[in-house]
């Protein structure tokens, strides 16, 4: 364990050349801290760099200017990516292109391989895991005979079985239907608050409902940081959120139709 | 289309037999030395002696008989072919000579014939047996532990198996895509039917879309694995252990000495 536990984000720009060669900003000047066992949620229009700066937490990506200090490993060490990537694990939008093994238990050890765990330990977390996301009955079965929200769950199994400190969620709900949404959520909720191993969670979605469930929502637009605040605060500036092609959720604005058109 | 309703890959029997929990490499290793042996042998009493030791595993293997045996259907013309071929084409002792066109049946002809087809038979019960008691995931298991030793060689012998592995992973996953896409193109008033050349234009509409979008699932798969802090087969762990069991040893131990024994007499 470190001096402390935080992912410290420093002015940190991503750029990548256009078609024409010409820089082009995903992600501009971006600075913000995420302390240990907090649940983050992050909002923004479609090309707001919110993916972007997802993968620079786990230095899928490496930002153009400016340091991501994760814990006391800068990610733009290359010796340091095998233990960033173990403590930041990440789930991806689409289940079924993440998952990589032929049947449900070698998925929830393919990270475990990875890290060189012994077979003894690897086989006790796996086990576990099975049995902390309910796909025990599922184990030698191969991953297309799951649900969709089967699968997502499989992909989040198979990420906490390498016991991050910090989990990045990047849109895991968006292809799934409502009673799935809720179950992944719950799911995303419990890992965080969690007593024995609580972890902090970072969650991408669209759903300004899901956004509801964090202690702290970061809004993007346009590539920048634009708010960052309790979700219940960042809800009442509807007009902002507008303007940022975002909307409160649906029982904020039916209180505020209320309001507007019901006289007391 | 039929081959893409069914999605069940390979053809593998679970089951709990002899045969089934043998060692998957123990299985490997004795199919190629079996069939090694069917190739270089030409006696017929060693063709009698393999049928019967085949007779012997598909009983102790538990499988239904007829499972097995449809293994056989798609090479009949197969057989029908090699038969005929040294029927009419070997010389030898004259047994009967068709009106027609004077073809000559040889005696010589006929046993050629019927060794061939037996072993063809033979060797493809032998790998349909294979299949049948092993999944895939034992056989690419197997593969693994057996080419590790060309790792010395430089060989990627952990990123070849890698590479099956994912394919067998995302067969299904891309059949169903392209069921799906078959369907959006049917609903839109695309045919597959018709004469081969019209089928195969037809296929094309379908190929594009589907290469598209394995390109991208290859995309996100690579990132999913890179965060999942994959390196290779580098310093990795396995979740299977392969333990051979004294079975194993005294199978590999019969057929080894078998085979020598063959190849020596």
């Amino acid at each position: 364990m470190g001096p402390y536990r935080m992912i410290k984000v420093e002015n940190i720009s991503f750029a990548y050349p256009d078609h024409e060669g010409e820089p082009r900003n995903i992600l501009s000047d971006i600075s913000l801290e995420i302390n240990t066992e907090e649940s983050i949620a992050i909002m923004g229009h479609n090309g707001s760099g919110k993916t972007t700066f997802a993968r620079c937490l786990n230095g899928l990506l490496r930002p153009t200017a400016g340091r991501i200090l994760v814990d006391d490993l800068d990610t733009a060490d290359e010796s340091n990516i095998i233990k960033l990537r173990h403590r930041v694990g990440m789930v991806f939008q689409n289940p079924d292109n993440q998952i990589v093994s032929t049947t449900v238990e070698r998925e929830i050890a393919f990270g475990l391989e990875n890290l060189g765990t012994t077979y003894e330990t690897m086989h006790a977390i796996v086990d576990e895991m099975l049995d902390q996301f309910s796909l025990s009955h599922y184990r030698r079965q191969p991953p297309h005979h799951l649900s969709g929200g089967e699968k997502q769950r499989l992909a989040i199994a198979a990420v906490m079985a390498m016991r991050p400190r910090y989990l990045v969620l990047d849109e895991p709900t968006s292809l799934l239907d409502p009673g799935n949404r809720k179950a992944i959520l719950k799911i995303v909720k419990s890992l965080h608050q969690k007593k024995s191993h609580p972890i902090t969670t970072i969650l991408i979605t669209q759903f300004p409902e899901e956004a509801l469930y964090a202690d702290r929502l970061l809004i993007f637009n346009k590539g920048r940081l634009a708010l960052d605040d309790k979700p219940g605060v960042i809800f009442q500036k509807s007009r902002e959120l507008e303007m940022m092609g975002l909307e409160p959720p649906l029982t904020l604005k039916v209180h505020r139709m209320l309001k507007k058109y019901i006289k007391y | 289309m039929a081959f893409l309703t069914d999605i069940s890959l390979g053809q593998y029997y679970p089951g709990d037999s002899f045969v089934h929990r043998l060692d998957p490499r123990t299985k490997l290793l004795s199919i190629l030395c079996f069939m090694t042996a069917l190739l270089i042998s030409f006696e017929p009493i060693v063709l009698i002696g393999f049928s019967i030791l085949t007779l012997v595993i598909i009983a102790s293997s538990q499988l239904p008989l007829a499972l097995v045996l449809r293994n056989v259907r798609p090479f009949i013309w197969l057989f029908f072919l090699t038969i005929f071929v040294h029927v009419f084409l070997t010389p030898g002792r004259l047994l009967y000579t068709m009106p027609l066109m004077s073809l000559k049946i040889t005696y010589e002809g006929l046993t050629l014939g019927l060794i061939y087809s037996v072993r063809l038979v033979l060797l493809i019960l032998l790998a349909a047996l294979l299949t049948l008691t092993t999944s895939p995931i034992e056989l690419t298991d197997a593969l693994e532990r057996m080419l590790s030793p060309l790792k010395r060689f430089k060989v990627p012998t952990h990123e070849v198996v890698m590479m099956l592995t994912l394919s067998l992973r995302f067969i299904p996953t891309l059949l169903e895509e392209a069921q799906r896409l078959k369907n959006a193109q049917v609903s839109r008033g695309a045919s597959f039917e018709g004469n081969v050349v019209q089928r195969i234009r037809s296929i094309v509409p379908l190929i594009l879309p589907l290469f598209i979008s394995a390109f991208r699932r290859a995309d996100d798969l690579a990132l999913a694995m890179d965060s999942r802090c994959y390196t290779g087969g580098e310093g990795r762990t396995s979740f299977r252990k392969l333990v051979f069991k004294s079975a194993d040893y005294l199978v590999l131990l019969a057929v080894l000495t078998s085979l020598m024994l063959l190849i020596i007499f």
